[in-house]
């Protein structure tokens, strides 16, 4: 075992970490993925598992539609408690003013050949009727999609497994660089060190700007038909944007189960992981205001999860500065789950030398070191 | 804006330990309030069907509840702490926010259930669980019965199930003829018990009594037709229209660990006045230590003059709840699990009934943890109170930490804050 | 006062006598409370309010404990819902 170098050490075996190991183990490379605990046990399996095509920028367009379409490519050959379900998103617009914001986003996606569907005021409250009377319209992304993500990093993770990659949970790595991994468990030698460690890539990677974003989540019994797609309001983009203070937003999705998941928060700055209760409540007053009747449905679980946030926006895929052997695939805040696949393909693409099918220059690390110096 | 009520000293949970805390505190001066999720108080073991009849057991210390002016608050869930002192409670279509400046836990506890080939079946119940349904009017006259597993519960349910014209066939104990012989010694410093224990053995008469014996496996096609019992070694099946099976009982600390008390080897810590090592809240009865109503009754009598401040008077009820602990402790001792039943269940058999998680699916995991993120074994509605009792003797797992809401809850009382008109009094001064 | 209650279940007219739960009813129409999420028919395990084996539908409100819901004159009871 000591005399072992692998073509590539994965840190985190979350949904990017096994998006990662998938890549490099398919092509033949020798891979090791180590873990401090369960698969899919951070931020993935805390998350809400969805897929979406997203029009922050164009950067933000392009992994996440990228992305989707690895998805759509996989998806046959995912196993049944993966739950991939194309349910398709319907970004609310309660007013006039989000209307246009829906007529815009319409044009922008038309133009990127992503179907999509301009909905009246009518049509919306036909797609889902629980939806409070006076909503303005909305637009329905046909094929946005959900998961649930332990499972879908497991299969991944399982794909890579059965091309020879190796696991091992439970073990604390301390430090990375210079072709080598030092864990609790030994050292393991590398041509290749990734760090998807997520919202703990700062500790094995210095001087990168991910910081935790705290997130909390309801999940509802079973209540088939009560809600057919993922519901977003429109300003959820208001939230996602606010670097400094904590939000929510209206942010609702289906489970194959009939349960219903109740999101969204955001804050910066907290650090432990128990329910903020006013945070809880305003976000579940806030479903209320947009869905009257969800006050009645009974809710059987709360959690939180940590994001892992840049100030940017983007994720950070490639490799750091100083050291050949250490590259990133972490930061990718509400997205992990949609980009995990398109980050990991041009990740392992750039360094085997194959041109990456979009441009990675957005998501370099090297950029982060330029712009982050005045953030 | 939430309804809200405030009290010197607030009870959680209306079975024998909660009612005799609240009657003690009240008595002592404090305005008392008790709250439970049942339709009516007693618990489990004082539980009746009827609104006006109580439980004789227990019919002194309803009268006691009553005549020192107890604000009985029935038919409310507790589900959540939103901030110190105060805890939010549902019941129907309403919630209220409870404040209190002291907080007296008496949660009691639940049956265990073990897996085993078709224990999903409709009419396998618990022991306790049965003859909660026969209490709450279920007609078993002449129905057959077999009641298995292990504890005092099962002869008592038996005993109960006899009286009410049922035919119970067999009581298979898994314990040992030696782990009740030790048993019985214990018994000896009790003569309550040994009055109580011949009394039921004069109801008994006739039934068989099995010990070293088990279920196998429950069978039928829509619901259950026979059992499959081991009994000194041998299969027998015996057809029966009710299993009443349960293994001994786990006490309900979720409430408590929600508040950050501390736990020791699966039991809410407490100091000699019932106190847990957070100020100002106390815990009484089975969530201490599975001891029964007699050591129940002397915790929450403790705890509740504790609350009031009449540290004399809980004082001068140590030695009885000595003598009380040493029967909980026997009674621990002969309830230890037999290995035979880790290995009931086969592949198919289900585990998590909540979400259908086979036995084979959570043998690979090595946490309970990865297996509920994994299989979802335990994100259910009863939130790992049924499954997680059981991986922890099959697999030895510990369960994760709890958060809220302890039981399902309706969105709209998850959303429901504390009302900031009046900050809640600081839990642990007392007037 | 009567000493029973009238309620249906999944229609059918059922009587109990007066503090039976909700559950009791269902058992004494016959049927399960419930079908688990893989087909299985259910009924009450724990009696007590923990297990949720005993969740029905009561006047259009879904996933209720019947063990510890008393029955009232004309409740409307559903199974599977």
């Amino acid at each position: 075992m000591s005399g072992t170098t692998y073509d590539a050490i994965i840190i985190g075996a979350g949904i990017v970490g096994a998006a990662c190991a998938y890549e490099c183990a398919r092509r033949g490379m020798r891979v090791l993925i180590v873990d401090r605990d369960i698969v899919g046990g951070g931020t993935t399996g805390a998350g809400m598992g969805h897929i979406v095509v997203m029009d922050d920028s164009e950067a933000q367009f392009a992994l996440t539609r990228y992305s989707q379409k690895l998805w759509q490519e996989l998806r046959p050959q995912l196993p049944d408690d993966v739950e991939y379900e194309q349910c398709g998103t319907i970004w609310v617009a309660a007013d006039d003013e989000e209307m246009a914001e829906v007529r815009r986003k319409h044009e922008f996606y038309s133009q990127r050949e992503v179907p999509t569907e301009v909905l009246s005021a009518a049509r919306v409250k036909d797609l889902e009727p629980h939806l409070r009377d006076g909503m303005a319209g909305g637009l329905l992304v046909l094929e946005d999609a959900v998961l649930y993500p332990p499972c879908a990093a497991a299969a991944l993770l399982g794909r890579a497994l059965g091309h020879g990659a190796e696991l091992r949970v439970g073990i604390s790595v301390n430090q990375i660089g210079g072709g080598l991994v030092r864990t609790s468990d030994g050292e393991f030698k590398a041509k290749v060190i990734i760090n998807a460690a997520g919202a703990e890539s700062p500790k094995l990677t210095s001087g990168i700007e991910v910081k935790k974003r705290k997130g909390h989540l309801v999940i509802t019994d079973r209540y088939p038909g009560f809600l057919r797609h993922q519901l977003v309001e429109l300003g959820y983009l208001k939230s996602a944007h606010s670097v400094t203070s904590d939000s929510v937003a209206f942010n609702l999705q289906p489970r194959r189960t009939g349960q219903i998941l109740i999101g969204s928060s955001r804050q910066y700055g907290a650090e432990h992981s128990d329910v903020d209760h006013d945070i809880l409540a305003k976000m579940l007053r806030r479903a209320e205001e947009y869905m009257p009747e969800i006050g009645r449905i009974s809710a059987i679980r709360t959690w939180t999860g940590f994001r892992p946030a840049t100030p940017d926006k983007l994720p950070l895929i490639g490799p750091v500065q100083d050291d050949e052997t250490v590259f990133l695939a972490t930061g990718h805040e509400g997205l992990g789950i949609t980009t995990s696949t398109g980050s990991a393909r041009i990740l392992v693409d750039y360094i085997t030398g194959v041109k990456p099918e979009i441009p990675i220059e957005p998501y370099l690390p090297s950029r982060a070191m330029k712009e982050f110096a005045h953030a | 804006m939430t309804d809200w009520r405030e009290f010197d000293v607030l009870v959680v949970g209306g079975g024998p330990a909660g009612i005799a805390a609240a009657a003690c505190a009240a008595e002592s001066g404090a305005r008392t309030a008790i709250v439970d999720d049942n339709p009516n108080l007693g618990g489990q073991i004082w539980r009746t069907a009827s609104q006006q009849e109580h439980s004789s057991d227990g019919a002194p210390w309803y009268a006691r509840l009553q005549k020192a002016g107890v604000t009985v608050l029935s038919g409310k869930r507790v589900f959540d702490r939103p901030a110190p002192g105060v805890l939010m409670a549902e019941s129907d279509d309403e919630f209220i926010e409870l404040r209190y400046r002291n907080l007296i836990l008496a949660t009691g506890a639940r049956e265990r259930f073990l897996p085993f080939p078709g224990w999903t079946l409709p009419n396998v119940m618990g022991a306790g669980g049965l003859q909660a349904m026969v209490k709450s009017g279920l007609p078993i006259h002449g129905k057959r019965i077999v009641v298995a597993g292990t504890g005092p519960l099962l002869i008592a349910v038996a005993a109960y199930l006899k009286e009410h014209g049922a035919e119970v066939l067999v009581v298979c104990e898994q314990a040992s003829w030696g782990g009740l012989a030790r048993f019985a010694m214990a018994l000896v410093s009790q003569p309550g018990k040994i009055s109580q224990g011949l009394q039921l053995k004069r109801t008994l008469a006739g039934v068989a009594f099995a010990p070293n014996s088990w279920v196998v496996s429950a069978q039928g096609r829509e619901q259950l037709e026979y059992v499959t019992i081991s009994r000194a070694g041998k299969r027998e099946t015996i057809p029966c229209d009710y299993l009443a099976c349960g293994f001994h009982l786990v006490p309900n600390i979720e409430l408590a660990q929600l508040h950050g008390c501390r736990i020791r080897d699966g039991f809410v810590a407490v100091d000699d006045l019932q106190r847990t090592s957070v100020d100002g809240i106390f815990c009484a009865g089975e969530p201490t230590s599975i001891g029964g109503v007699e050591l129940s009754l002397l915790e929450g009598q403790i705890a509740g003059l504790a609350a009031a401040d009449r540290i004399q008077e809980a004082r001068n009820l140590f030695a009885e709840r000595k003598k009380a602990q040493s029967f909980a402790a026997a009674l621990g001792r002969v309830c230890e699990l037999r290995p035979e039943l880790k290995n009931l269940a086969t592949s198919e058999t289900l585990v998590c009934r909540c979400e259908d998680v086979a036995y084979s699916r959570l043998r690979s995991h090595a946490s309970w943890r990865s297996a509920k993120l994994h299989t979802r074994c335990g994100m259910g509605p009863c939130q790992g109170r049924i499954c997680g009792a059981a991986t922890e003797f099959l697999f030895r797992w510990t369960p994760d930490s709890v958060r809220p809401p302890v039981y399902p809850v309706k969105v709209k009382s998850l959303a429901a804050v504390p009302t900031a008109a009046k900050p809640a009094a600081q839990a642990g001064d007392m007037r | 006062m009567p000493d029973a209650v009238t309620l249906t279940v999944n229609g059918a007219t059922v009587s109990v006598p007066v503090g039976s739960t909700v559950a009791v009813a269902v058992a004494v129409a016959g049927v399960p409370c419930r079908t688990s999420v893989t087909g299985q028919p259910r009924g009450p395990l724990c009696g007590m309010g923990i297990c949720f084996e005993c969740r029905v539908s009561i006047d259009g409100e879904s996933h209720v404990r019947s063990c510890q819901t008393l029955c009232k004159p004309g409740m409307d009871v559903r199974t599977n819902d």
